[in-house]
């Protein structure tokens, strides 16, 4: 005799409790991965902001008031003929994007507690205290007035992942800008003498950053908002920032006893590091499109001929600047070419051609102002 | 150690203070002399005075919050499949998070862009640091609600609608709604959208329903993972409601705005009304199997949040600036909720037409019924036979009861909130540009017509958004079969016939439904019926619509 044994059923809502059609139908089926798996950056991202083109049935269903729908394609002049390929190589969703910011602070906050709790603002050369002032107090509203840039830009994408990678941009720079403006006030309460008011009025007013704050504003003002994305990342941080930052302020500062600053402006180097990677990806893809990439080029080359001449016009205008610490281990020059080549580089890696006419200005535009 | 004397006395040095470390941050705008920023995104109001920021807190300080934040989010995550909660969760619930999620990530990442809009108009650079964490933060919502459906797709035993979810947002008629909630914070007249609709009213008033209320029901339900995502999410609010407060006090300086603001919220808190609550009333009310008689109707919360907390005093004190409140439009809500039962029409509305959704509704029991006469008296007389029937014809081989006469009248479809007009006695037909539309209520048709229109009150508004699109779902599949639709909509299973959306909760093949059982049942469009009748028939039909109906039993 065998015992009839009747299993109860199990009630439960855990996956595989039953199988059924699409009980296994565990991943987003909606769109193409870049890879052979969708990454969970692109599970976070893809088609969150929809388009008519795509799944979105009823269209968009409130205008601005001349007709213009709640996202367009007009608002750039490129052109793509699917702007939906793009992915942030960053691949930054909510929780990487702060993991990277509360890393970045978190390193901040140790170097600077620990350089003021062994005195070393005090042992910073005087004229360099001077510098950091005066010239690193002026550079951190250009990081601010391109935070506000893209900040502004990251509304008009047509698509979430451009949207996203242009928004961490933005998060990135305000927070260096008011990075540099805290270690600045806190160093400031070590130092006999400190105005932490000078930099802007620098920003304002001195002769040497006119031309970078009328670059920045060229950025702010631009209208549309992949101008602004690129203006940032291709032209103004190879030929402006990164010469500043790295060709300058990291190369000169151990030389004036000063550990901290390079610390606290490397951050900016990596941050930018993650920027250009998207932006090159970006406008890579748009400077290849197989319908409008010619069109492309011919946009972007107009805009790197727009701000990079008032770029190089703001690099050369900073070379005096070089000339005031005491120990003068790195040279305008050398650090103007460095940003040339990086912003060549850069280009090439779009497909894009420097225009003639920036090469030459850069070329011609070194030496007198060197000799300023 | 002396007695006092602590590690933190030991190591700390002089630092500056959170309002002086503020100050300097604000301290780094200045006015552009060489470019002027363009105002991109218009409106008609005049703004002179900065705002202030209430929050004082600096992006060093904010980011290790945010991060600790996500690591006890994603820490409770762990924990609660560690602890097998998808064993004991309610699939009524989780089924009603197909439709929610998929929609929230939107207007979450609306609110992010919309940052760029009153980052452009506000004066001054106090608030910019504020609306720099809001516009973090809705990357944050946005992108971790994502991560969320992610986690319910992999862990919950049908995963069926949250593996289209993205799709079905662009389908759906119900996500249309909540398209309409996301597309006000970014379209049109830049305060109207980004600073009255988006901070003043959504976020102070209705996420204490959608993001405090929902979390609780959920956790009666099993569900330990949405209020662990929501309540963290809610923490972020505060900052966004001290930046619309911050805002409003800046526009409210200035008299010639007061006209302006009160369009605008008159316009925002009815709507907000009519689609929040429409949804997250449905969800509480409807997707939940918990009837304990001794916790809070919808009604009830409403009361609580919107009425006392909002309404009594975030409202009615901008008065003393001289800006009219209709205290009209408030009680006229309430009352729709607790008198006129929107929330259990808009339940009802959702599962006549259970087929075009991507996710399941089960019929409502006899313990359901009990609970909801409990706190809404006389709900089993008006509302006990539709559910009956629901039940009656869950299974395959029935028809859809959209198409059994039940005495249940399609309703039609307001053009303003996109929530069907279902308190029929409130339906209002109007012209608008020589065409006709309808509408849910009276002030719907005024936010149509009066609002949304590029003058207001004899003053000129040219930045004032306009409704567009095909704004009637049903109009996209007049004169379709219902096989046919739900096929172009995508709501089909991975063996390409069976339907996403079942009138049940039943998890054995042979109750689901199939392209087949909906086939032969055309989908009709009330709008475009409506518009090619003739006025008179017209006029009959309308009047004979405000009756309403009365569900018998088959």
């Amino acid at each position: 005799m065998t015992a009839q044994v009747q299993e109860p059923e199990v009630k439960s809502g855990a996956a595989g409790a039953k199988k059924f059609p699409g009980w296994d139908s565990r991943k987003y089926n909606y769109f193409e991965p870049k890879g052979r798996k969708a990454t969970h950056y692109e599970d976070m991202t893809v088609d969150v902001q929809p388009d008519p083109e795509r799944y979105l049935l009823q269209d968009w269903i409130i205008s601005f008031a001349d007709g213009t729908p709640t996202y367009s394609k007009d608002w750039t002049k490129l052109k793509s003929s699917d702007w939906h390929k793009f992915r942030a190589p960053d691949q930054e969703w909510e929780r990487t994007h702060y993991q990277r910011q509360s890393t970045i602070v978190g390193m901040i906050k140790n170097v600077v507690d620990n350089a003021r709790k062994s005195g070393a603002p005090a042992r910073f050369d005087p004229r360099w205290v001077k510098i950091l002032q005066d010239h690193l107090g002026a550079y951190k509203h250009a990081e601010y007035g391109l935070g506000k840039a893209t900040m502004q830009a990251q509304r008009y994408g047509y698509t979430q992942m451009i949207n996203n990678a242009i928004l961490t941009n933005s998060s990135y720079k305000l927070r260096f800008s008011q990075d540099l403006t805290l270690y600045l006030s806190e160093i400031g309460m070590d130092l006999p003498v400190f105005d932490a008011t000078a930099g802007k009025t620098h920003w304002m007013e001195d002769p040497i950053w006119q031309g970078v704050r009328e670059a920045t504003e060229a950025v702010m003002g631009a209208t549309d908002y992949l101008e602004q994305y690129f203006a940032t990342n291709v032209v103004f941080e190879p030929l402006v920032a990164e010469l500043f930052r790295s060709g300058f302020i990291m190369q000169m500062a151990a030389a004036q006893n000063d550990f901290a600053t390079p610390a606290v402006v490397s951050a900016a180097e990596a941050d930018y590091e993650q920027n250009l990677a998207n932006s090159v990806e970006l406008f890579h893809l748009l400077a290849q499109d197989p319908e409008h990439g010619e069109a492309n080029r011919q946009v972007m080359e107009g805009w790197l001929e727009k701000h990079g001449t008032l770029c190089v016009k703001a690099a050369n205008q900073l070379q005096p600047v070089w000339s005031q610490p005491r120990v003068k281990v790195a040279q305008f020059n050398d650090a103007l070419a460095a940003a040339s080549n990086r912003l060549k580089a850069i280009c090439a890696e779009i497909g894009i051609e420097v225009p003639a006419a920036l090469t030459a200005t850069t070329a011609n535009d070194t030496q007198p102002a060197a000799e300023a | 150690m002396p007695d006092g004397l602590t590690l933190n006395k030991i190591i700390a040095q002089k630092g500056i203070s959170i309002g002086e470390a503020a100050r300097r941050v604000a301290d780094l705008g200045w006015t552009p002399s060489y470019v002027q920023e363009a105002m991109t995104f218009p409106t008609d109001y005049k703004i002179s005075k900065a705002p202030k920021d209430p929050m004082k807190q600096v992006l060093r300080s904010y980011f290790p919050m945010q991060e600790e934040k996500d690591n006890r989010v994603y820490g409770a995550l762990d924990a609660a499949l560690r602890g097998d909660m998808f064993r004991n969760v309610e699939p009524r619930w989780v089924e009603w998070m197909k439709l929610f999620l998929a929609i929230i990530p939107f207007p979450e990442i609306s609110a992010a862009r919309s940052m760029a809009m009153v980052g452009r108009l506000a004066p001054g650079d106090d608030l910019r640091t504020g609306f720099t964490m809001q516009m973090v933060d809705e990357f944050r919502h946005s992108t971790i609600q994502m991560n969320l459906k992610k986690w319910y797709m992999e862990n919950y035993i049908d995963p069926a609608g949250f593996d289209i979810t993205e799709a079905a947002f662009g389908k759906c008629y119900a996500t249309s709604i909540g398209r309409q909630f996301g597309e006000a914070f970014v379209t049109g007249d830049a305060i109207t959208a980004a600073n009255i609709y988006l901070t003043v009213v959504a976020e102070t008033a209705f996420t204490n329903t959608l993001f405090v209320a929902m979390p609780s029901e959920a956790a009666r339900n099993g569900d330990y993972a949405l209020p662990t995502v929501f309540l963290s999410v809610q923490s972020d609010e505060s900052r966004h409601i001290g930046n619309g407060h911050s805002l409003l006090m800046s526009i409210l300086n200035n008299p010639d705005n007061h006209q302006l603001l009160e369009r605008d919220l008159k316009y925002a808190f009815w709507q907000n009304h009519a689609i929040v609550d429409a949804a997250i009333g449905t969800i509480i009310e409807y997707g939940t199997t918990n009837r304990d008689k001794n916790k809070e109707s919808y009604a009830e919360l409403w009361h609580r949040w919107i009425f006392e907390d909002y309404y009594r005093t975030y409202m009615l004190p901008l008065e003393k600036y001289g800006i009219k409140i209709h205290h009209d439009d408030v009680h006229e809500a309430f009352d729709r909720i607790v008198k006129k039962n929107y929330v259990h029409k808009v339940a009802q509305f959702f599962s006549a037409g259970w087929w075009a959704n991507f996710w399941r509704i089960e019929a409502m029991t006899e313990r359901d019924f009990e609970w909801f006469e409990h706190k809404y008296p006389g709900w089993y007389d008006e509302f006990g036979a539709w559910w009956e029937n629901y039940a009656k014809l869950s299974k395959p081989g029935n028809p859809p009861i959209t198409f059994v006469d039940t005495g249940y009248v399609y309703p039609h479809r307001c053009w303003s909130n996109l929530v069907p007009c279902l308190i029929r006695e409130d339906i209002v037909v109007d012209e608008v540009d020589g065409e006709i539309f309808t509408y849910g209520h009276e002030v719907d048709r005024w936010t149509h017509k009066v609002a949304f229109q590029g003058e207001y009150q004899g003053r000129p508004t040219p930045a004032m958004g306009r409704f567009s699109g095909h704004r009637e779902w049903e109009s996209m599949y007049h004169g379709w079969d219902l096989a046919d639709a739900i096929k172009d909509m995508g709501f089909v299973r991975p063996d390409g016939k069976t339907l996403i959306a079942q009138p049940h909760l039943s998890f054995e093949e042979k109750d689901m439904w199939t392209l087949d059982h909906v086939r032969g049942y055309e989908i009709k469009s009330p709008l475009i019926t409506l518009r090619g009748m003739t006025p008179e028939q017209r006029d009959a039909h309308i009047a004979e619509y405000k009756k309403g109906f009365k569900v018998h039993k088959i």
